[in-house]
């Protein structure tokens, strides 16, 4: 039933292939590169016309694992919520959550205490780490190293497990409440965090000699795919990407939220724009990371606890729901999704792993969204990507999609 | 600089009975725009007054407002110079819900607005290739609207009735859909 689809482009290209076969006896093809390719991480479907290694045009579908997030959100209350931003960029799930609750709190206008923005600077900065390290170790197994992402990927696992710690969760997070964190990080979740803080830059120093001069991999990867300044800007791309192409836009600077103004740390900038400059890019922000997060930890208050203090949208603690009738009331409410919501429309938004995650709330007062609109960057950026690849060769044409970190759920939400 | 309030002025003046400050925005100034002087006011602002990056657009569906403001797309724009945005929202009515493309503005508009199409039936004038994006070809409805009911319409646990509001227009029955 939806075979039209790949036959409507085939035969859109009909023409082309005969006309060209007409005029000098060339013969061009179409290769059906997704929706399910193991070098594509995850699911598109990009038809490309091909004149032997060459891409002469290409067409893209996307929507493979939409999922109607924004109409689910319609229907959700805001707590409720979370789950669905988890499951849009995958691989930095804390970033979308906490940019989650920053459009909560503004809409609600809640102050949150410095201990908890800190707190989230470091969740968040981890995720970025978590995010910018699949991508540059899956763009060397792309290119052929698969030895970095094998030594690399441990520590992803250690992040994990911080999270794991901080959360219960791995991978879809659903990491934090109104107005902080479900609970005080452990012991156990700091002593991973100074773990891996202590191990981490060395291997990915070590990680980084292991590539970055590498002449198959600078050879692969130089002058592929670059992008101006120009076009990266006509089509909206932010993050590391747009960074690459020589842009110093990052909203952790330009708005900043959660405190990151409190932060010494440097925008890294490429030149070119090509896979190379992106890679480079990601490597230097990965370090800056780092030092966010050190900065974080040396500043963090003792005092402040790890929520602010609204009992109409946190819950309050167990012990007192069971003794209590007013925090039983409340217990009841919050979970109802029936907390006070005020009327009106919020724009919200974060640095994400790929680029300015942004959130557009409509309240009309209910306890469930008017209008959630959610600015995916992926979504943005990937329409550029067939304009990126034609010219190119395929195996080109890979390692560009790997290194623009397009992630499938983000792109098709 | 380029303040909140003299922006809001600049566009008065210059767009008059067309223009309104909208209400409802918490945080970045916004304003409500004729749907016929969107684009010229995109462009106006792009050009002009260095806002040079779309940062989203998306559709809206006012299911309880008056058949002239039922429809609605919002524009998020920002300057990066200034670090100034600007939230435009023009409404569209019922009976004609369409509306000039931006994507000969910002080449960033072109899958924005056809994500749009797809899911509020907002048609793009002059957009080169409004297809449906996400959604397969072959589907009929805008599964954005409010009437397009999300889950079984017979489940009642999750009623507003119970909270003392009034019932949301999503609960109708699959057979009333189209």
């Amino acid at each position: 039933m939806s075979q039209p689809l790949t036959k409507k482009i085939e035969d859109r290209y009909y023409d082309e292939i005969r006309v060209r076969e007409n005029e000098d006896g060339s013969e061009l093809s179409i290769l059906n590169l997704g929706p399910t390719h193991p070098a594509t991480h995850g699911i598109f479907q990009n038809v490309l016309l091909m004149d032997g290694e060459r891409i002469v045009d290409a067409e893209s579908t996307v929507g493979y694992i939409h999922r109607a997030f924004e109409k689910i959100a319609e229907n959700r209350p805001f707590y409720q919520i979370t789950p669905l931003t988890d499951r849009m960029n995958y691989c930095s799930s804390p970033i979308n959550n906490m940019g989650w609750w920053l459009t909560v709190e503004k809409l609600l206008n809640i102050e949150i205490p410095k201990r908890v923005q800190y707190m989230r600077v470091i969740v968040m900065e981890l995720s970025r780490i978590a995010d910018h390290l699949i991508c540059n170790s899956i763009l060397g197994v792309d290119s052929g190293a698969f030895t970095g992402f094998l030594h690399i990927f441990t520590y992803r696992e250690h992040i994990y497990e911080i999270f794991e710690e901080i959360s219960g969760a791995r991978l879809t997070t659903n990491m934090g409440r109104i107005g902080g964190f479900e609970r005080d990080w452990s012991d156990a979740a700091w002593a991973k965090i100074h773990k891996f803080m202590a191990e981490f830059p060395d291997a990915w120093e070590e990680f980084d000699r292991l590539l970055t001069r590498n002449t198959i991999f600078m050879n692969r990867c130089l002058n592929v795919g670059p992008l101006s300044v120009e076009k990266a800007l006509q089509y909206g791309f932010t993050g590391p990407n747009l960074r690459a192409a020589g842009v110093d836009y990052d909203v952790r600077v330009a708005q900043p939220y959660c405190s990151y103004e409190d932060f010494e740390f440097n925008i890294p900038v490429g030149k070119t724009g090509d896979t190379y400059d992106r890679y480079m890019v990601r490597q230097q922000e990965v370090r800056e990371s780092l030092k966010i997060i050190r900065q974080a930890i040396a500043k963090m208050p003792k005092e402040g606890g790890y929520h602010a203090d609204v009992p109409d949208y946190y819950l309050p603690p167990k012990q007192d729901v069971y003794n209590n009738m007013e925090a039983l009331i409340y217990h009841f409410k919050i979970v109802m999704g029936e907390i006070p919501v005020p009327k009106g429309e919020v724009y919200s938004c974060v640095e994400g792993g790929n680029g300015e995650l942004g959130f557009y709330l409509v309240s009309d007062g209910s306890r469930v969204p008017f209008r959630l609109h959610f600015r995916r960057p992926c979504f943005i950026y990937y329409q550029y990507y067939t304009e990126m690849i034609k010219g190119g060769y395929l195996s080109d044409a890979i390692l560009i999609l790997s290194s623009l970190n397009v992630i499938a759920g983000e792109l098709d939400a | 600089m380029l303040t909140k309030e003299e922006l809001i002025e600049k566009l008065t003046a210059r767009y008059g009975e067309a223009i309104r400050v909208d209400e409802d925005s918490l945080d970045l100034p916004a304003v409500i725009i004729d749907r016929a002087k969107a684009h010229d006011l995109v462009k106006y602002l792009r050009d002009e007054l260095g806002f040079n990056f779309l940062t989203t657009l998306c559709g809206m569906h006012y299911a309880d407002s008056a058949p002239e403001q039922q429809f609605g797309v919002v524009y998020h724009i920002h300057n990066w110079i200034e670090n100034v945005r600007l939230r435009i929202k023009a409404y569209l009515p019922a009976d004609n819900v369409a509306i000039d493309t931006m994507s000969d503005l910002y080449a960033s508009a072109n899958w924005q607005e056809r994500e749009t199409y797809d899911f509020y039936g907002i048609e793009f004038k002059g957009h080169p290739d409004l297809r449906r994006i996400l959604n397969m070809d072959e589907m009929e409805s805008f599964p954005m609207r409010k009437e397009f009911p999300m889950e079984d319409p017979g489940r009642t646990d999750k009623d507003d009735r119970y909270f003392g509001r009034v019932p949301q227009t999503n609960n109708v029955p699959n057979n009333e859909l189209r």
